[in-house]
């Protein structure tokens, strides 16, 4: 199967690859897995008081569009509020990256993961008060 | 007679359990492979033949799925009417997750480190291990056969999906380090 430009552009030179302090009080970690491809995900956001992603990152294990998707999401997240960042859709995702059907749920497994770090760090938050 | 309606441990004609004998499986499927050989077919109708073609196909189905200790337990699933077949996404024990990655980020640096074979064989050690203690797990949740051990058995399953992947990545570094 052929793979888009726009997957292989992400694929070759991915955003945003790497690890932040899970520890922190302003990070947020979200891990997913696809059980029928083995493929591991994890996304991390760096939250400014305010409540605007400053930063994010990611790693994957997986296919070239399991990878393009985080690395994508880790694009479009900074800058963003914590409630735009969870109604990140994964049919933009797959839109962007012109997905083919049998790759879409590599865009779900992105947009659980951002979904999973938002709820990471409210979570974490919400012990501290 | 055959009859592809059955399941595949009926058409065998083995007990439907994970602790199957493989030595069983295989002296089973060569003696339906020897009644099935098309040679015998040539005399017969189309018609005949058709279904001899069929019943090879059902037949090595049967086998590849029953073989691996993988497919079997979500073949037996299936049978109860869990089908973890084809779902890809499902909530993960986050800790779970978190010991995948980190065994994907040592699979990822072997290649530097000073003695990258030792490395492979004790991560694949690692792996093995695993995979045994899961395929035990499956085989008691299994047989207590009650709705929330079969959920308890697919959640094993799920795992394996992973532990299985990993092993054909260590094979496949192993592949790329040594076979050149």
């Amino acid at each position: 199967m052929a793979y888009s430009e726009q997957v292989i552009d992400h694929y070759e030179n991915p955003r945003n690859v790497g690890k932040m302090n899970d520890q922190d009080d302003n990070i947020g970690t979200g891990m997913v897995g696809a059980p029928a491809c083995g493929d591991v995900m994890r996304l991390q956001i760096k939250v400014s008081d305010d409540g605007i992603i400053e930063d994010a990152k990611f790693k994957t294990y997986g296919c070239g569009s399991a990878i393009a998707s985080s690395s994508l999401v880790t694009e479009w997240v900074k800058g963003m509020t914590l409630d735009q960042a969870q109604e990140l859709k994964n049919t933009k995702i797959a839109e962007e990256l012109a997905l083919p059907p049998v790759k879409i749920h590599c865009s779900v497994l992105a947009e659980d993961a951002i979904k999973a770090a938002v709820a990471d760090y409210k979570e974490k938050q919400a012990k501290k008060q | 007679m055959m009859d592809i309606t059955q399941n595949y441990f009926e058409f065998l004609a083995l007990p439907v359990t994970y602790q199957l004998d493989l030595q069983a499986l295989s002296e089973r499927s060569r003696e339906l492979q020897k009644t099935l050989h098309p040679d015998r077919f040539s005399h017969l109708s189309d018609r005949e033949r058709r279904l001899s073609v069929q019943y090879t196909a059902y037949l090595n189905e049967a086998v590849s799925t029953l073989k691996n200790p993988l497919s079997r337990a979500q073949y037996l699933l299936k049978l109860e009417g869990f089908d973890t077949f084809s779902e890809s996404q499902r909530q993960l024990d986050p800790m779970f997750l978190m010991q995948q990655m980190e065994l994907r980020e040592s699979l990822a640096e072997i290649s530097a480190t000073s003695d990258p074979a030792a490395e492979l064989d004790a991560l694949r050690a690692t792996v093995e291990q695993e995979q045994a203690s899961l395929r035990e797990q499956f085989d008691k949740y299994y047989q207590q056969s009650t709705p929330s051990s079969f959920e308890a058995a697919a959640v094993c399953v799920r795992k394996m999906q992973f532990f299985d992947k990993l092993g054909r990545e260590i094979e496949a570094l192993e592949d790329q380090l040594f076979d050149e």
